[in-house]
């Protein structure tokens, strides 16, 4: 049954984009009721790994199972909150309805949304501090405000796993200050969380354990036993690496052909 | 906002050569006009009222070509792929004339329209097939497989009806008019065939609204919720593809993009809302129908697609001045309302910052009162502009003026004051304190910007500030007042200069 399983488990991925290898060889378990950190220099495959576990892009090998079974079979219960820049705020769109969005699975394609569905989403709005907004047009959001809306719309769906694109990349302190409030209360209520972080400083605080990726998986474990300064400089580590030489290169040689 | 450049590219591109062919119409007409003015009398307004049977039905025609455009448009502008539709619908004219020279070896009719169409909308998909195919190629981007799409299927089409038009029974089709749209070519089965499939748009565009919003909003997000992008981008380009193929016949494949923009983008100055953006761009685009329509029933000769898409571009330029969310108009009153309410703030502090000294060792201080030569002092402002914000904060009840012609703050104004007063200086206490400003720059500073400071940040602003100084209430100013603002001396340096 998939109470037993792990609510995350990824077995030899590897991803390329266009013939360009982003990450190699990524073994990866998460234990259900964790916080988990990932980081990582840019370009380092993290949104890659979040995107390739939601079958979002093709990849060259690797099995993924969420909580035991194949991705397409357990979509409801994953929860995705995508980086903040990557959508038009523009859009005409008021923040309550953004949240309404996340119940669009639920409502189906031709049913209204009921009060019910209006309800669930004003409740999550208020969980991420923003009641008062439910009615203001999503333009006129400051950066943690709809970093916040977008949270409120992966909680409405009340998912077990939840994978978060940088979610505190240049938020205010307070947004910061809910965003970790309610990975707690996932924490406290048994739900996994997978969250791209950038801050080393609060990796210890915030993470049970982390996952230090360069392309490969340089380190995974307890954040205690991994995050180390020498895990880190492997990490970083200012020279190219072999494996990054080897991958200019292929690409180099992709485009003169 | 990348819609933007998409309006620029049609004001000139598309608006300027439908005025171009208009008056050359205008022109041909006039020529013929010795001849069929009597005619044209009787018959215009039998159109007007609607009398004739094909009128009707060709004006319905139009007007339901119109609310489609409008509602597949705000989708194609909102998923920023508004420029596909030209690509499309000029990929549409080689399926034109080669339906016209098949239809016969397969056994139907060559002037039936909807073999035409069909012929219309496979090339238009073909074409369609070859942008997303184009784009998959390395170093080649979106921009690109458009031009070389909309070029080259254009220029194959016109070839191939030049050799139509050489064919005695090709001259008589009047193929040339889904170049430029004529509406008075329209039978009434036509219209039938127009406002079946722009209904039945209608409906699958309105059946598939969730699924769409998502997708132009947040594309990753749609993919995880289990939506294919891929299709619902593709039933997107159908819809586009069905609209340009019943557009051919009124608008004309040169213009059929005008009517799948123009409705939307002229919708977003009205509405911050995606429902009643769909409505308006609907509302919009039928109406240019129907206008275009109309006029050109009244004056046959003048090629529908330029008046339909002239009406189009009115709409939008009235949009553009008077919409109520985004029109130009709207947004200088609220700019002015503004400023207006920015420098009534201002006489407020102006007033308690001047008695502010005062208050000190009386138990019931008197309520603030400023004479208007001290209040001119502490501002740059004009005698005309102070006395009309006096005049406006009177009326609202924040101040009265004495009979020695003191401006002395109400209850209410007093309350208003303090708050204004306490906002400038916590603002000004952090940009010392956390920011590092010089002490003597920091009136200006916060000039600018204690009129956005929204609640939540004032109480952030105080919990920071208030746990290092121990009394509440307003903080007193980290600068000295009136003389030393930098305002101020600047203004009499000047004056002695003047001297």
């Amino acid at each position: 049954m998939s109470e037993t399983a792990v609510p995350l488990s990824i077995r030899d991925l590897t991803v390329a984009w266009h013939r360009k290898p982003v990450i190699w060889d990524v073994e990866f378990d998460v234990s259900a009721g964790e916080l988990v950190g990932i980081v990582g220099p840019n370009g380092a495959g993290k949104s890659t790994l979040l995107k390739s576990v939601m079958d979002l892009i093709p990849r060259v090998s690797g099995r993924i199972e969420i909580f035991g079974r194949p991705w397409k079979d357990q979509r409801q219960r994953v929860g995705y909150v995508p980086q903040r820049e990557s959508v038009d705020w523009d859009f005409p769109v008021s923040v309550l309805d953004v949240v309404t969005m996340g119940l669009f699975g639920r409502i189906g394609w031709l049913r209204p949304v009921l009060k019910r569905h209006r309800e669930a989403a004003q409740r999550a709005l208020e969980r991420v501090g923003m009641g008062e907004y439910a009615d203001r047009q999503i333009s006129q959001l400051s950066g943690g405000q709809q970093q916040r809306t977008f949270l409120a719309r992966a909680l409405v769906q009340e998912a077990d796993l939840y994978l978060m694109d940088e979610p505190f990349a240049a938020v205010d302190a307070a947004t910061e200050e809910t965003i970790v409030e309610i990975l707690r209360e996932m924490r406290a209520s048994g739900r996994t969380a997978i969250v791209i972080h950038h801050d080393l400083h609060t990796v210890p605080e915030y993470f049970d354990s982390v996952m230090m990726l360069n392309m490969r998986v340089v380190a995974q474990g307890k954040t205690e036993d991994v995050f180390t300064r020498e895990n880190l400089e492997r990490t970083y580590g200012g020279r190219l690496t072999l494996l990054e030489e080897a991958t200019e290169a292929m690409r180099r040689q992709e485009k003169s052909l | 906002m990348s819609g933007h450049s998409v309006v620029q590219h049609f004001l000139t591109l598309r608006l300027l050569p439908a005025l171009l062919v208009f008056s050359l119409a205008a022109e041909r007409l006039a020529a013929e006009e010795v001849d069929v003015a009597g005619e044209q009398g009787a018959s215009g307004l039998r159109v007007i009222l609607l009398q004739d049977y094909n009128t009707r039905v060709v004006l319905f025609g139009a007007t339901v070509l119109g609310l489609a455009s409008g509602v597949t448009g705000s989708f194609t502008l909102l998923r920023k792929r508004a420029l596909t539709g030209d690509a499309l619908s000029h990929a549409s004219l080689p399926g034109v004339g080669l339906a016209f020279l098949l239809a016969p070896a397969m056994g139907v009719s060559p002037k039936s329209l909807s073999v035409l169409l069909t012929g219309a909308a496979i090339s238009g998909m073909i074409g369609a097939a070859t942008i997303l195919f184009i784009r998959r190629l390395p170093r080649l981007k979106e921009d690109a497989a458009l031009g070389i799409v909309l070029s080259v299927f254009f220029g194959g089409g016109v070839a191939i009806l030049t050799v139509v038009q050489r064919t005695a029974e090709g001259h008589a089709a009047g193929l040339d008019s889904f170049i430029y749209g004529q509406t008075a070519a329209m039978t009434s089965g036509d219209a039938f065939v127009i406002a079946v499939t722009g209904l039945l748009t209608i409906a699958v565009l309105l059946a598939a609204r969730r699924p769409l919003t998502l997708l132009c909003f947040d594309e990753g997000f749609a993919a995880c919720r289990g939506y294919s992008t891929f299709l619902l981008d593709l039933l997107l380009m159908a819809c586009v593809v069905l609209i340009t193929m019943i557009g051919l016949r009124a608008v004309g494949l040169i213009l059929m993009i005008a009517l799948l923009i123009i409705p939307a983008a002229a919708a977003r100055f009205w509405t911050e809302s995606l429902p009643r953006m769909i409505v308006i761009a609907a509302l919009i685009g039928g109406c240019s129908g129907f206008t275009g329509a109309l006029i050109s029933a009244l004056a046959p000769g003048y090629p529908s697609g330029p008046v339909i898409v002239l009406v189009c571009g009115l709409l939008f330029f009235l949009s553009f001045l008077g919409g109520t969310s985004r029109g130009v108009l709207i947004r200088s009153v609220r700019r002015r309302r503004l400023n207006d309410s920015i420098d009534r703030e201002h006489l407020l502090r102006g007033i308690w910052e001047l008695r502010e000294g005062d208050a000190c060792g009386v138990s019931e201080p008197p309520s603030p009162a400023a004479g208007a030569e001290e209040l001119l002092k502490i501002r740059s402002w004009s005698v005309s502009l102070l006395s009309r914000q006096i005049l406006r904060a009177a009326r609202e009840g924040l101040v009265f003026q004495r009979s020695d012609g003191a401006v002395v703050l109400t209850d209410r104004g007093r309350i208003v004051a303090e708050r204004l007063v306490q906002n400038h200086r916590l603002w000004e206490l952090y940009l010392i304190t956390h920011a590092d400003v010089a002490a003597g720059r920091v009136d200006r500073e916060a000039d600018a910007i204690e009129h956005v400071l929204e609640p939540e940040l004032i109480e952030r602003l105080k919990k920071l500030l208030y746990s290092r100084s121990a009394a509440p209430g307003i903080p007193s100013s980290p600068h000295p007042l009136e003389s030393a603002t930098p305002v101020v001396s600047e203004k009499l340096d000047t004056a002695e200069g003047g001297a």
